[in-house]
């Protein structure tokens, strides 16, 4: 019996009940084939085109753009200028969503609101705050020229550039997981003999472990493919300060386009692993929370 | 392990959550804070336990002046409403961790563990995850949490209003017995009456951040000090009547006899349900009522009665009185106060 439908639900009622709810199946068709075509267009194309672009002059061809030296110098520069800024931005987004969901202080909403500021800004004029700030003309160029520190095209300035532009992510996916979480666990482990540094290491870190990691990647996803800012602060010098985004560039506007979407390739295939680790680390953390709701509701 | 407070004093803003509180609890005592929604008692508990910071007064623990301990310092005890189990640590973990991080060696730590799972009746469930228990085996998890680091006093923020009503009065019992085993200084915090008086030995009934009264649940009960209380704990009548001679109040055609109240003044007189008395022939001071309703209330059937110009009372007496005596709407009956208190308006 277990399963078998009640005979009462078979009968006409049921069907116009289905008929009603359903749209009509062209409607159905076009809205699905609409939303198919145009990933088609705007997604599956450009990325099916970066990998048979890159592989249009043959393996060896991909290999020897992949493995020049500038090439590889470029590698080298993005991943210092991301792993530098995801470090520092770890560090700042994890102390920010601390401050911000389990103090009360002034100022709170302001600094709230102004986490945003780099989302907001056009990465170009992120690049031109620094060269406003370190630049020869600038408010510490004439100090740092005297003292022989180069910030500005070189790679302080780029890490500094891309830190700027990353900043909001971490602190972003951290601060609406920690309010929902709430100060419970916190407050008991603090009654319990706990200090502040091992309630942070035993009972904070544990329980927001996958959101922390959902923003590092977004943030480490962010800090490889930044263009705008880095390309002012940067000045282009091609195996000293040219990040693979600019490398990129500079290998397309000198119509080396194998070569160019070879060192694209590199980074498309970066987003596509991201992806993947994004999405998984999302699931994680959803069913973290999902188990917190679901012990609330046995209560 | 006895705790004090003086003058304890906390608002927000321009709310005042607790208002120059002071009271004492001995020793191995049993003591619950009883109030509304908003009275201040989770507050008070909170600034016991160092979770809140006052903004004038004391706590003294065990005589020692403690105010400006942090919550790590106090060695308190603190159970959550809700609670706050380690969700990523299974129960012997959340037991342990209280001796953890205070550094108590690990063999020292294993055995406390297991003595406190079984004292909490939940000795085959260290492996367990608190997301894989029932709400009152996480509560008990909890206590046994707060327990296992020897704490000077144990505190309980609403501990059973979480659960439902068959298990919290199952908890209920079993707190009273594991006070009465370990003896340990305990207070509760709770909005439900029938618990205070059930659990505890000693009442603090809380309003607006303020004291209203202190004693055992018989007294509480028995000779409510204030308004409030006696408004607030059992059920009532309330009714405000005029003295109309020197001691002498009169409603409708009851007459209250109410001490020193001089004439002229208005007062309010409360009277349980259980002490109106209600015959079907007249006996000595009671006057006619009709019954105006007649409602099931398991073992005992409450009245709705009808003095005469629509004032109202109700009553509360036996099932069986009432069945045998043929109450029902309609009827007329003798009704008269058996008890009552007065507390003068101006």
């Amino acid at each position: 019996m277990a399963g078998a439908p009640p005979t009462s639900f078979r009968g006409v009622p049921v069907a116009g009940v289905h008929a009603g709810r359903r749209e009509r199946a062209w409607v159905r068709f076009l809205l699905v084939a609409f939303t198919l075509g145009f990933l088609g267009v705007f997604l599956i194309l450009p990325l099916v085109l970066v990998f048979s672009q890159a592989f249009e002059s043959g393996v060896l061809a991909y290999w020897t753009a992949v493995s020049d030296p500038e090439t590889l110098h470029a590698i080298r520069l993005t991943l210092l200028a991301a792993g530098l800024s995801v470090a520092f931005n770890t560090v700042f987004g994890v102390s920010a969503a601390w401050a911000l969901t389990k103090f009360d202080f002034p100022g709170k909403q302001i600094l709230n609101t102004l986490i945003d500021l780099p989302l907001t800004v056009s990465p170009v004029i992120s690049g031109l705050i620094f060269v406003l700030v370190f630049g020869l003309q600038g408010w510490f160029g004439a100090w740092l020229q005297a003292h022989n520190v180069q910030i500005l095209f070189a790679w302080p300035g780029i890490v500094l550039a891309t830190a700027f532009v990353t900043f909001p992510f971490v602190a972003r996916e951290l601060v609406p997981l920690m309010n929902e979480l709430g100060r419970d666990e916190e407050e008991a482990a603090m009654v319990l003999g706990a200090s502040g540094w091992q309630t942070f290491w035993k009972v904070t870190l544990p329980n927001v472990r996958w959101g922390l990691a959902y923003g590092v990647i977004l943030c480490n996803a962010r800090a490889m493919g930044e263009f705008g800012a880095v390309s002012v602060v940067s000045g282009h010098i091609r195996g000293q300060t040219n990040t693979l985004p600019l490398h990129v560039e500079i290998l397309y506007d000198e119509y080396q386009s194998s070569a160019a979407f070879a060192a694209a390739s590199l980074l498309t295939l970066l987003a596509l692993v991201t992806l993947v680790l994004k999405h998984w680390s999302h699931l994680k953390q959803s069913r973290l929370l999902a188990e917190a709701s679901r012990s609330l509701e046995l209560e | 392990m006895s705790i004090e407070v003086r003058n304890l004093t906390k608002t927000y803003g321009s709310f005042k959550a607790v208002d120059r509180v002071s009271f004492k609890v001995e020793t191995g005592e049993l003591l619950a804070l009883l109030g509304p929604s908003g009275s201040g008692k989770s507050t008070l508990l909170r600034m016991v336990a160092g979770l809140e910071t006052p903004d004038s007064g004391e706590v003294l623990l065990t005589g020692q002046e403690s105010t400006t301990l942090s919550a790590r310092q106090r060695n308190v005890g603190f159970v959550f409403q809700h609670y706050a189990l380690f969700k990523h640590m299974n129960v012997r973990e959340n037991v342990a961790f209280g001796l953890k991080v205070r550094k108590v060696p690990q063999a020292e730590a294993e055995a406390r563990t297991e003595e406190l799972l079984g004292l909490v009746q939940m000795a085959g469930y260290g492996g367990r995850y608190p997301s894989q228990l029932s709400g009152g085996q996480r509560q008990r998890v909890a206590v046994a949490r707060a327990l296992a680091p020897r704490p000077r006093v144990l505190l309980l923020d609403e501990p059973f209003g979480a659960l439902d009503a068959k298990v919290k009065s199952e908890l209920r019992d079993w707190i009273r017995r594991l006070h009465e085993e370990a003896h340990i200084t305990t207070v509760f915090v709770t909005h439900d009456q029938e618990e205070a008086m059930e659990v505890a030995k000693k009442i603090i009934i809380l309003d607006k951040g303020r004291v209203e009264q202190e004693g055992d649940p018989r007294a509480v009960f028995d000779r409510p000090a204030t308004q409030f209380v006696a408004d607030f704990v059992g059920e009532t009548n309330s009714i405000e009547a005029i003295a109309e001679e020197d001691g002498l109040a009169v409603w409708g055609p009851l007459r209250f006899s109410i001490g020193t109240v001089a004439k002229g003044r208005r007062v309010r007189i409360y009277f349980r349900p259980h002490d109106v008395y209600v015959t079907s022939k007249k006996e000595s001071l009671q006057v006619p009522a009709t019954i105006t309703g007649e409602f099931f209330k398991g073992a005992f059937t409450e009245l709705d009665l009808d003095l005469g110009g629509g004032r109202r009372v109700y009553a509360h007496l036996p099932r069986g009185l009432s069945e045998a005596s043929g109450f029902a709407p309609g009827a007329a009956v003798y009704a008269g106060i058996t008890g009552f208190h007065v507390f003068q308006l101006d």
